[in-house]
C-alpha cells in the first residue's frame, strides 16, 4: 500500500475517534456544570478543556472570558480552531477524499455527510436544542464510521493502518479525560473517598463506563477503581489496556523491514498495563504516570510515521 | 440552418433505431420520468460524481448534467465510424513515432517542417527515444460530430490526458439502474469492460522484459477537476492512484513508497501534463511530477500513457495535416471527414476568415475546453469585434472553421423535451497489439438553446450513448 494512502488512511480514523472523545469530554463537562457549584469552580473547569489541548493562546485571542458557552463554541464548531469538533470532522473528510478510492463507498458517504450534516448545524441552534444532544450524535457518526468500516472493508493492511489511527488516538484521549477529571474531582489523592457520586458517574459515562463498573465491580464508586478500570482493564473497549492490546496486534499485521523497534516499543506499553498494578501506579502518582504514558504514545505515533506513513526515500 | 435530429426524419417521422425507445417515452407517464431524473440527480450527488470548474470560487464541486434521453447509433454507422477511428488513431502514432525518429513525412513535404519543430509541444527530449509497439497515444479521446446521415467530422484529436470516460461508464450504470425496462428492450452494446481494455493495453506497453509489470495511475491531486475519474479508473482497474510525491526515481527506475517499502513501478497512466511531468526537464516549478523521471523513461525503464510530446500532433495547427497523414503511412484514403480549416498565419486565409468572421468558428491553436472561441453566428457584433483584433494581433494564433451543422437530439431542458445539438467522444486505445474501443463513447450535449459548445466547462450535459446491435 502508498504510504501516503495509509497515512491518509491513519490520519482520518484518528480525527474520527478525537471528535468523538472531545464530544464525550465536553458532554461529561457540561453535565458536571449543571450540578451545583460555585462560578469560579465551574469555569476551573471548562479552562481545564483549554489547557489540556494547549489552546490558552488560541483561545485568548478570540474570547474575553473563560466560560461555559465560550468553551464549548471554541471547542464544538469553532472553524478556525484545528481541535474543534467541526475542524476534526472536516479534516476526516479531507483525508477520506484524498484516498476515497481505497474506502468502501459506504465508508465515503459516512463520512461525506458527517462533515455535510454537520457544517449545516449553527451553533446556536445546537445550545437551544440541548447541547447534549448534538453530542450523542458526533458519538453516533463516530460508531457508524466505525460500524461501516467493520461492516463494509476488506480486512487488508487499510483495514490495519485504520484501526491504529482509532485506538492510539483513544488511549491518548482516555488518558487524557482521566487526567483532566482525576484531579478536580480528587484534588487530594486516592484515599479521600468519592464523596462526589455524580462527578464520578460522569466520568465513567463519558467513556460508557457507568455500567461496566458496575458489571465489574459491584460495589460503590472509589476513584482508584475508577483509575483501574480506565487504565487496566483489558476488555474495557476504551481503556488504555484494550487500545494498547489492540495496538500491538494491528502493528503485527503491518510490519515491515525496519519496524522492529516501534513494535518493541509498543510490546513494552503493552507489557506495563498487562502486568501493572494500580497500586504502583498511583504511588507514583497518577498524573505522573498518565504524562508519561501519554507521551509514550506520542512517540509510538512518529515511529509509525518515520516507518510506514513518510519514509524517507533512501531507503531504497 | 438545417440541422440533422438524431431521433425524428426532416418529415418528423421516428428514425427506425429510436423506434422502440420513442414508444417508450411516449407511453410512460411523465411523472414517473420526472421521479427518475430526480433520483439520478440525488444518486449522483451523493456518489459525488462532480467536477470542479476553473474560475469559480475555489473548492466549489458541480454535477455534470445528465439527460435520460440516450442517444442511439445505428451498428452499421458506428462499424463506419469505428474503422474511420483505428485508422486514423493508427496513423496518429505512426506520425508521432516518424516526428520523433526520421521524420519522412518532413522530408517528404507533406507537413511544414517548421510548423512541428517550432511547435511548443514538439518535445526534443523524445528524439530517438524508442517506445514499446511504437505507441505514443495509448488512450485517444476524437471529438465527433455529425453533419448528416452518416456524415460524420473529427473536432479534434484529444492526444494528451482526454477526460470523461468515467461519466460514459457513469451514464450507462445509471441508465440500467433507472430503466431496466428499456434494455429489455433495446440490445444496446455494453461498455462496462473498459478498465479492463484499458488495464490490458497498459500492460501491453510496459517495458521490455517485465512480464507483470506495475500500472498506476498518477494524479494531480484532490484538487483536479477530474479527479474523480481518477480515482475512479484507479479503483476499477485495482491498481494504485498516486500522486507525484509518492514517486522518486532512483538509478533510472521508478519506485512507489509504500508501507512495505519502495516498490518498482513499469506503467504509469499519467493524467499530468507533459509541463509537469518532471521539474528536471519542463517546468521546475512543478510540484506535482517526479524529478528524474523523463530520464527513467528515455532509458525505457517506464512507460508513460500517453507519451511525452503527443501534443505536437492534436495542436489545431497540425490536425489540417491529419488525412495527409494517414494517406502518407497507410496508403488509404481517409473515411472519416476533417473540418476544413483555414490558418490564420497564412495571409489568403486570414484575409478571407476577417471577412467571414459571422460566419465562422474561430479557436486558439492551443485552447482547450471551449475556453477562448469564437461561434460566430452566435456571437455580438462586439464580441466578433473583440476576435477582430485578437486575430490581427496575433493571427498565427488561430485556425477558423465554417460553423457546423452540429446534429441535435431531443433533450431534457426546463420548457420540456427539446432538441440540444451534441457530439461524441470515443475513447480509443492503442498498444504493439492493435487498436480497440468499447462501443459508443461519452455523448455530450450543450444544454443551451442553439449552442454549439459541449464541453462541460460551458454548462454542456452529458447522455448515454447506444450503439444498437443487430
Amino acid at each position: 500500500m502508498l504510504s501516503r494512502t495509509a497515512d491518509h488512511l491513519f490520519w482520518m480514523s484518528r480525527y474520527i475517534e478525537r471528535a468523538e472523545n472531545l464530544a464525550r469530554l465536553l458532554d461529561v463537562t457540561y453535565q458536571m456544570s449543571l450540578v451545583p457549584q460555585s462560578e469560579e469552580a465551574a469555569n476551573r473547569n471548562w479552562n481545564a478543556i483549554i489547557a489540556l489541548n494547549s489552546l490558552e493562546e488560541a483561545f485568548a485571542a478570540k474570547y474575553s472570558a473563560v466560560n461555559g458557552q465560550n468553551v464549548l463554541k471554541f471547542m464544538v464548531s469553532d472553524a478556525d480552531n484545528l481541535a474543534s469538533i467541526h475542524s476534526c470532522f472536516r479534516l476526516a473528510r479531507e483525508n477520506a477524499h484524498a484516498v476515497r478510492g481505497t474506502l468502501t463507498t459506504e465508508m465515503w458517504e459516512t463520512l461525506n455527510s458527517t462533515w455535510i450534516e454537520g457544517r449545516n448545524r449553527q451553533f446556536e441552534q445546537l445550545l437551544n436544542a440541548g447541547i447534549s444532544e448534538y453530542f450523542e450524535w458526533v458519538k453516533k457518526r463516530s460508531a457508524l464510521t466505525r460500524g461501516t468500516t467493520l461492516g463494509t472493508l476488506l480486512q487488508d493492511e487499510a483495514y490495519h493502518f485504520i484501526r491504529l489511527g482509532t485506538l492510539l488516538e483513544r488511549a491518548d484521549n482516555t488518558a487524557r479525560i482521566l487526567d483532566v477529571k482525576y484531579h478536580v474531582l480528587s484534588p487530594k489523592g486516592a484515599d479521600e473517598g468519592a464523596t462526589d457520586f455524580y462527578g464520578w458517574a460522569a466520568l465513567l459515562r463519558s467513556v460508557s463506563g457507568f455500567e461496566v463498573y458496575r458489571k465489574v465491580y459491584r460495589d460503590v464508586i472509589t476513584p482508584g477503581r475508577v483509575a483501574e478500570l480506565l487504565i487496566l482493564n483489558k476488555d474495557m473497549p476504551r481503556s488504555l489496556h484494550f487500545c494498547m492490546n489492540s495496538v500491538v496486534k494491528n502493528l503485527d499485521f503491518i510490519a515491515n523491514n525496519h519496524s522492529g523497534e516501534t513494535a518493541r516499543q509498543a510490546g513494552i506499553m503493552h507489557a506495563q498495563l498487562h502486568y501493572g498494578k494500580i497500586e504502583d501506579i498511583l504511588a507514583q502518582g497518577l498524573h505522573d504516570w498518565l504524562t508519561q504514558f501519554m507521551d509514550h504514545i506520542y512517540q509510538l505515533g512518529e515511529g509509525i510515521s518515520r516507518d510506514f506513513l513518510v519514509p524517507s526515500t533512501e531507503a531504497a | 440552418m438545417n440541422f440533422y435530429n438524431e431521433m425524428y426524419d426532416a418529415k418528423g417521422g421516428v428514425r427506425s433505431h429510436y423506434k422502440a425507445y420513442e414508444d417508450w417515452l411516449k407511453a410512460t407517464p411523465a411523472e414517473h420520468i420526472e421521479r427518475k431524473r430526480a433520483e439520478a440527480d440525488l444518486a449522483f450527488h451523493r456518489v459525488g460524481i462532480t467536477f470542479a470548474v476553473y474560475g469559480e470560487e475555489s473548492g466549489k464541486e458541480r454535477l455534470i448534467p445528465f439527460d435520460i434521453i440516450p442517444r442511439v447509433i445505428p451498428s452499421a454507422e458506428w462499424k463506419a465510424m469505428q474503422a474511420g477511428l483505428r485508422q486514423r488513431v493508427k496513423a496518429l502514432n505512426m506520425f508521432l513515432h516518424d516526428v520523433y525518429h526520421d521524420q519522412e513525412i518532413l522530408k517528404a513535404g507533406k507537413i511544414p517542417a517548421e510548423q512541428v519543430l517550432n511547435n511548443a509541444q514538439y518535445r526534443p527530449v523524445m528524439q530517438g527515444v524508442d517506445l514499446p509497439g511504437e505507441i505514443y497515444t495509448h488512450i485517444t479521446g476524437v471529438d465527433i460530430v455529425r453533419a448528416g446521415v452518416g456524415e460524420f467530422y473529427v473536432l479534434e484529436d484529444n492526444l494528451r490526458v482526454p477526460s470523461g470516460v468515467s461519466y460514459m461508464l457513469e451514464d450507462r450504470k445509471m441508465m440500467m439502474r433507472l430503466f431496466p425496462e428499456l434494455f429489455a428492450k433495446h440490445k444496446v452494446a455494453p461498455v462496462q469492460h473498459y478498465p479492463d481494455m484499458l488495464l490490458e493495453k497498459l500492460r501491453a506497453v510496459a517495458p521490455i522484459g517485465v512480464s507483470d509489470p506495475t500500472v498506476v495511475v498518477l494524479t494531480p491531486g484532490s484538487y483536479n477537476s477530474a479527479y474523480f475519474e481518477h480515482t475512479f479508473l484507479a479503483q476499477q482497474m485495482g491498481v494504485e492512484l498516486v500522486e507525484g510525491r509518492d514517486l522518486f526515481v532512483k538509478d533510472e527506475a521508478v519506485f512507489m513508497r509504500t508501507t512495505q517499502g519502495p516498490q518498482r513501478v513499469d506503467v504509469i497512466y499519467r493524467r499530468i501534463d507533459d509541463d509537469f511531468l518532471d521539474p528536471l526537464v519542463f517546468r521546475a516549478d512543478s510540484a506535482l511530477g517526479v524529478p528524474g523521471l523523463v530520464r527513467a523513461y528515455q532509458a525505457g525503464n517506464v512507460t508513460l500513457a500517453n507519451a511525452v510530446g503527443t501534443g505536437v500532433a492534436d495542436d489545431k495547427s497540425i490536425y489540417p495535416y491529419v488525412p495527409d497523414m494517414i494517406r502518407f503511412y497507410l496508403g488509404e484514403e481517409p473515411t472519416l471527414n476533417n473540418v476544413p480549416t483555414y490558418m490564420c498565419r497564412k495571409n489568403d486565409d486570414l484575409a478571407y476568415v476577417l471577412d467571414h468572421l459571422p460566419e465562422l468558428v474561430v479557436k486558439e491553436v492551443h485552447g482547450a475546453g471551449g475556453y477562448g472561441m469564437l461561434v460566430g453566428p452566435a456571437s455580438t457584433k462586439a464580441q466578433i469585434e473583440h476576435f477582430r483584433q485578437l486575430l490581427i494581433a496575433k493571427p498565427q494564433g488561430y485556425i477558423a472553421q465554417p460553423t457546423l451543422a452540429l446534429s441535435n437530439c431531443p433533450t431534457f431542458v426546463e420548457e420540456g423535451i427539446a432538441p440540444r445539438h451534441l457530439d461524441l467522444r470515443p475513447f480509443v486505445l492503442s498498444s504493439g497489439k492493435g487498436v480497440d474501443m468499447v462501443p459508443g463513447g461519452l455523448t455530450r450535449v450543450a444544454l443551451t438553446k442553439d449552442s454549439l459548445v459541449v464541453n462541460s466547462s460551458q454548462g454542456g450535459g452529458t447522455k448515454d450513448t447506444w450503439i444498437l446491435e443487430e
